[in-house]
Formats: structure tokens, C-alpha cells, sequence
């Protein structure tokens, strides 16, 4: 009993530890890669290639004086950034970070690197929690008594509740394949190969679903090219206008926390989690559990780096474009690939 | 495991659907009075649990999960209800600009 | 434990909604409310129904509420009437018929309600997801149908109505 509290608020603590170094490193890519991308220097002062940057930054972002604007509602306006953080971190509790071969320490099992091994309902637990993520949102838009912040506010709801549906639907196909809720059990689903040396991913299977899942968490995370609620050339900052110093800070944080677990569900939905077909479905012992982990932990970086990536490479849509793509495009397509998923389940595929 | 007892749940439920029609009948702001409908529904729901519960608690799981359907018929209706009342509400916003109920007396005589 | 953890988010449970009944702010109502249906999914988890608390909260608190706060702000309605402001007679009337409402419903259920019966979260060991979506598509396929026809025309009949003749 106790042994499994410990066990639980250790793992609770070392992924709240990666999650919130994860942070920094992500704002240095972002930094040095937009450079990269659009031919300059980027930040390059502090320590080797600039690295210590982020620490920088963070310390100016806390020595910050705290304003608090004229007329806001203020309970709302401290809540909201504490809403954006606690729901930003509150998802990671039901994603499996490697293979669980059973591994014990001290002679006690640890359910591997799950944090809540015992929650049934896995990626609906996401999508639950998730959809909470836009209160912090939507009560700094509406508590900041500005304009600007209200519009981005406004936008941000509309935005939310479209792309939501598109990605609900897109992964309605994987579960269907899957049989379970439970993402250790979708990654279970992908290890094997096809005719022997074809990974067994739910892309391809799944690739329309697969892309309205990853353009919908774009959306959901606020980035480029969807980042209508903060679009800085119309809006000032959006929603986050009014907030300073460590009060932004957490929104900026959220959002980075946002992508990496945005990363993470598209690597376990759709890319095998840690295994490469066959390979690492099932590894033995500590060191082929941590081998998972490693594997797992690139390939959500190669989609860390891809949210970066298309942040500098694609322009910002109009708010009509937006909405006209999500309601006339995404929906219709995440729909298709349902139907089209379980004709072929109904055919007797190995999908 | 100590059991939560049926007869507390609907207490619950039934304090929660006096508040909700306290906030239909007393408020006049639509929104809050629709704000009002939807708690009252969710009574209802958790009524359906607390029955469901106590056929779980007599074997029978087949109805208790009947229980949650309902529940989850209730959710979908609640959400359709939810979009066509908003809806209607923008209507009369950009009629009147004012969705207060008091005002929306032009069919009375 | 189930049974504390079960009176901790029945109490707050009552006091949000309190707040969502008599907050003069339409926004303070709204996150009210959200707290509510976040209680009353922890109650659902609390007794095994895993399945319905995130149903509950992605419906409820991921779509509905946040169309209201959308309504509410593209209304931009900033603070409404106080609670039971208004005709003094009409309020005492409708506050009394709320209660005789109540009270009626819990007469009728009363014969209905065993005294001692009481359950344990137990009962759904494995998940509710999988014999609820099986109960879906076997005895109540056709109100699940129906539904599902429910939910078209009230799509087709908000776009109809908030559109802008042009």
C-alpha cells in the first residue's frame, strides 16, 4: 500500500521534473531553429551555442514586476494562467513513456513508466482533461478587460470546440483497431511487422486520420499556422495581452507542455510508441525497458522539432479559413477515415 | 469498501434540482435560466446513477450499465438543446440586445 | 474512503451550484457550473463509472460550457440582474413552486429508494466502456439512431436560426 504511493509520487515527480525541463529546452530549439530556418544567428551569448538562454530568461521573467491592469476581475485573472499550467500538466498521468517488462526496484513491482497504471479509459482521461485547457484561455481573454485579449478569448472557444471534434473522430479508428482505451495497449496493437519488415504503424492504415489528427492538435495547441487567439499582428498578444512576468510565463509554459503532449499521443497513436515494428515490442530487463524509453523519447522529439518547423515555414489563416477548414474539411475527411477504417476491419484486414 | 449508500446519492440529486428550478424560476438573464435547465438535468442523471448503482449492488450489471445509457442519452440531448437554445438566443440578442426574458413581451397583450 | 471522497464533492458540489444560481456575473455562473459537472464526474469515478465522468466532462465541460462562455462574451454580457431582483409576489411564487417541485420528486422516489442498500465501485471492475458501447449497439440501437437524428436537426435548426439573412 505504502510501497505504491511511493512509487506513484516518485513517478509523478521525476515526469513533472522532465516535463518542466522539457520546457526550456523547447524554447532554445524553437529559438535557434527559427534562426536556422530563416538564415540568422538566433540567441548565442549565453553559454555554448547559447544554451543557457532559457535560464536567462527565466530568471528576467521572474524578477518582473507583477501588473495587474485597472478593472480586471482579479480572482479570474490569477486563475487563469493556474488553470493553462494545472491542465497542461495533469495529462501525463496516462502516458506509458516506455515497455513494461515487468520491472520491479527493491523487489517491488513498478507498473512500469505509467504514473496511473489503473485508469481504464486512458486517452478519453486526455481528451477530458484536455478540453479543460481552454478555460485558461478563454477567463484571460474575458478577465484582462481589454479588448484585444476578449477577441482572442472569443476566437480561442470557437477554435477549440471545432478542431476538438475533427480530433476526437480522427482517433475514434484507432481505438476501433485497438479494442481498448489504454495507449500502452495501442503501441501493444502496432509491434509487429507487415510481410515481415514493414513496421506495423497505425499511419498507414490510418494516414487520413492520422493527418486531421496531427492539424487538429496544432490547433488545439495554439500554434502556427492556427494561432488565431494570440495572432500578434492583429490582436497585440490575444489573450495573453495583459500578463506579465511569471503570469505569462505559465501560459508560455503550458503551451510547451501542450506540445509535448500533443507529440507524445501522435508518436503512441499512430507512430508504434517506442517500437520499431518487431523491434524493442517486448524488450527484457532494466536496460531494454530504458531502450524503449530512449526510442519513445526521440521520436517525440522528431515531432517537437516538426511543430517548430512548421511554425517558421507556414503563414498564419484568416479566422474564416480557419473555421471553414475545420467544419468543411476536417470533420468530413476524420469521418471518412472512420468509415473507410471499418470497412476495412469489416473486410478481415490486418489493420 | 465501504458502500455509498443509494438514498444519499439521491438526496444529492434532489438538492441539486430544487437549486436548478430555483435558478429557472427566479432568475431572468436566459443564459442563467438555461444555465438552470442544465443543472436540473444533471440531477436527473445522477438519479439514473444512484438507481443503476443499487441494481449493481443487486447483481444485476446489465441494467446498471442501462442506467448509464440513459445518462448518456440525457448528455446527447442536453447538447442539442444546448446548441439550438445559444443559437436562439444570438437571434434575439441581435433583435432586441437584450436576452433578459422580462423583455421579450412584444406577444403580450 | 469511497464514501468521504463521495460527501467532499457532494458538498462542494452543492456550494458551485449555489454559486452558478445566484452570481450576478454570467461568467462567474458558467465556471461555477464547469466546477459542478467536474464534482459531479469526480462522483461518477468515485463509483466506477469511469466511462460517464469522461463523457461528463469532455461533453459538458469541453463543448457546452464553453459555448455558453462563447454566447456570453460575443454578447459581451458583463453582470445581469441580482437573484429573486424583481416582482416580489412572482419570485416568492416561483421559489415556492422550485421547493413544492422538489419535494414532490422526492416523495414520489421515495418508495423506490432502498433504505440500506448501498454499493461499491467494484461492481464495474474492468471498465464500463466496452459493455456500454456492446448495450449500444444491440438494445439500444435504435434510441442511439435517434439520437444521432437529434443531434443533426439541432445542428441544422442553430445554424438556421443564428444566420444572418443576407
Amino acid at each position: 500500500m505504502w510501497a505504491d504511493v511511493i512509487v506513484t509520487l516518485v513517478k509523478l515527480g521525476v515526469v513533472l521534473a522532465v516535463m518542466l525541463t522539457a520546457v526550456p529546452i523547447m524554447v532554445w530549439v524553437e529559438r535557434r531553429g527559427s534562426a536556422l530556418i530563416q538564415d540568422r544567428l538566433g540567441p548565442n551569448r549565453v553559454g555554448p551555442f547559447g544554451l543557457l538562454q532559457p535560464v536567462v530568461d527565466a530568471v528576467k521573467l521572474l524578477t518582473k514586476e507583477h501588473l495587474t491592469p485597472e478593472g480586471v476581475n482579479r480572482f479570474l485573472y490569477y486563475l487563469a494562467p493556474g488553470i493553462a499550467m494545472v491542465v497542461a500538466l495533469s495529462t501525463f498521468i496516462v502516458i506509458p513513456f516506455g515497455f513494461d517488462p515487468g520491472l520491479e526496484l527493491f523487489g517491488h513491482p513498478i507498473h512500469g513508466f505509467l504514473v496511473a497504471p489503473d485508469l481504464n479509459i486512458g486517452v478519453l482521461y486526455i481528451f477530458a482533461v484536455g478540453s479543460l485547457g481552454v478555460y485558461g484561455i478563454i477567463l484571460a481573454g474575458w478577465a484582462s478587460n481589454n479588448k484585444y485579449a476578449l477577441l482572442g478569448g472569443i476566437r480561442s472557444s470557437a477554435q477549440m470546440i471545432s478542431y476538438e471534434l475533427a480530433m476526437t473522430i480522427s482517433v475514434v479508428s484507432v481505438l476501433m483497431t485497438t479494442g481498448s482505451f489504454r495507449l500502452d495497449r495501442v503501441v501493444e496493437h502496432q509491434s509487429h511487422a507487415w510481410l515481415g519488415f514493414i513496421p506495423a504503424w497505425n499511419v498507414v492504415p490510418h494516414i487520413l486520420g492520422a493527418i486531421t489528427f496531427i492539424i487538429a492538435v496544432f490547433a488545439e495547441t495554439n500554434r502556427l499556422p492556427f494561432d488565431l487567439p494570440e495572432a500578434e499582428a492583429e490582436l497585440v498578444a490575444g489573450y495573453h495581452t495583459e500578463y506579465s512576468s511569471m503570469k505569462f510565463a505559465a501560459f508560455f509554459m503550458s503551451e510547451y507542455i501542450n506540445m509535448v503532449t500533443a507529440s507524445t499521443l501522435i508518436v503512441l497513436l499512430y507512430f508504434g510508441g517506442w517500437s520499431i515494428g518487431p523491434v524493442l515490442a517486448h524488450p527484457q530487463g532494466w536496460g531494454g525497458a530504458l531502450t524503449s524509453v530512449a526510442v519513445f523519447g526521440l521520436k517525440v522529439a522528431f515531432f517537437l522539432w516538426f511543430f517548430v518547423w512548421v511554425r517558421w515555414t507556414l503563414p498564419r489563416f484568416r479566422f474564416d479559413q480557419l473555421m471553414a477548414i475545420g467544419w468543411k474539411v476536417m470533420v468530413p475527411v476524420a469521418v471518412l477515415n472512420f468509415v473507410l477504417v471499418g470497412v476495412m476491419m469489416a473486410l478481415g484486414w490486418p489493420v | 469498501m465501504i458502500a455509498v449508500p443509494v438514498p444519499w446519492i439521491l438526496a444529492l440529486s434532489a438538492v441539486l434540482f430544487v437549486l436548478g428550478a430555483l435558478g429557472v424560476l427566479l432568475r431572468r438573464n436566459a443564459i442563467v435560466i438555461f444555465l438552470g435547465v442544465e443543472i436540473m438535468l444533471n440531477a436527473a442523471n445522477l438519479a439514473f446513477v444512484a438507481f443503476a448503482m443499487e441494481r449493481a449492488g443487486s447483481g444485476s450489471v446489465s441494467s446498471a450499465i442501462s442506467g448509464q445509457l440513459f445518462v448518456f442519452f440525457v448528455i446527447g440531448v442536453a447538447a442539442a438543446e444546448a446548441a439550438v437554445g445559444l443559437a436562439l438566443f444570438i437571434a434575439i440578442h441581435r433583435l432586441k440586445e437584450t436576452i433578459d426574458v422580462d423583455r421579450l413581451n412584444i406577444l403580450r397583450w | 474512503m469511497v464514501i468521504w471522497a463521495f460527501l467532499v464533492f457532494a458538498v462542494l458540489a452543492v456550494v458551485f451550484t449555489t454559486l452558478a444560481v445566484v452570481h450576478r456575473s454570467p461568467v462567474v455562473n458558467v465556471l461555477s457550473l464547469v466546477m459542478v459537472f467536474f464534482f459531479l464526474a469526480a462522483i461518477y469515478a468515485v463509483l466506477g463509472m469511469d466511462f460517464l465522468a469522461a463523457i461528463q466532462l469532455i461533453v459538458y465541460s469541453g463543448a457546452v460550457l464553453v459555448l455558453f462562455l462563447f454566447v456570453i462574451m460575443l454578447l459581451n454580457i458583463r453582470r445581469v440582474e441580482r437573484f429573486g431582483s424583481g416582482r416580489p409576489v412572482q419570485a416568492a411564487l416561483g421559489a415556492a413552486a422550485a421547493i413544492a417541485v422538489g419535494a414532490l420528486v422526492v416523495w414520489a422516489v421515495r418508495g423506490l429508494a432502498p433504505v440500506t442498500g448501498g454499493v461499491t465501485p467494484d461492481a464495474f471492475a474492468g471498465g464500463t466502456a466496452a459493455p456500454i458501447g456492446r448495450m449500444l449497439m444491440t438494445t439500444y440501437l435504435f434510441p442511439f439512431e435517434l439520437i444521432s437524428v437529434v443531434l443533426v436537426a439541432a445542428l441544422v435548426g442553430a445554424i438556421a436560426l443564428a444566420r444572418r439573412e443576407s
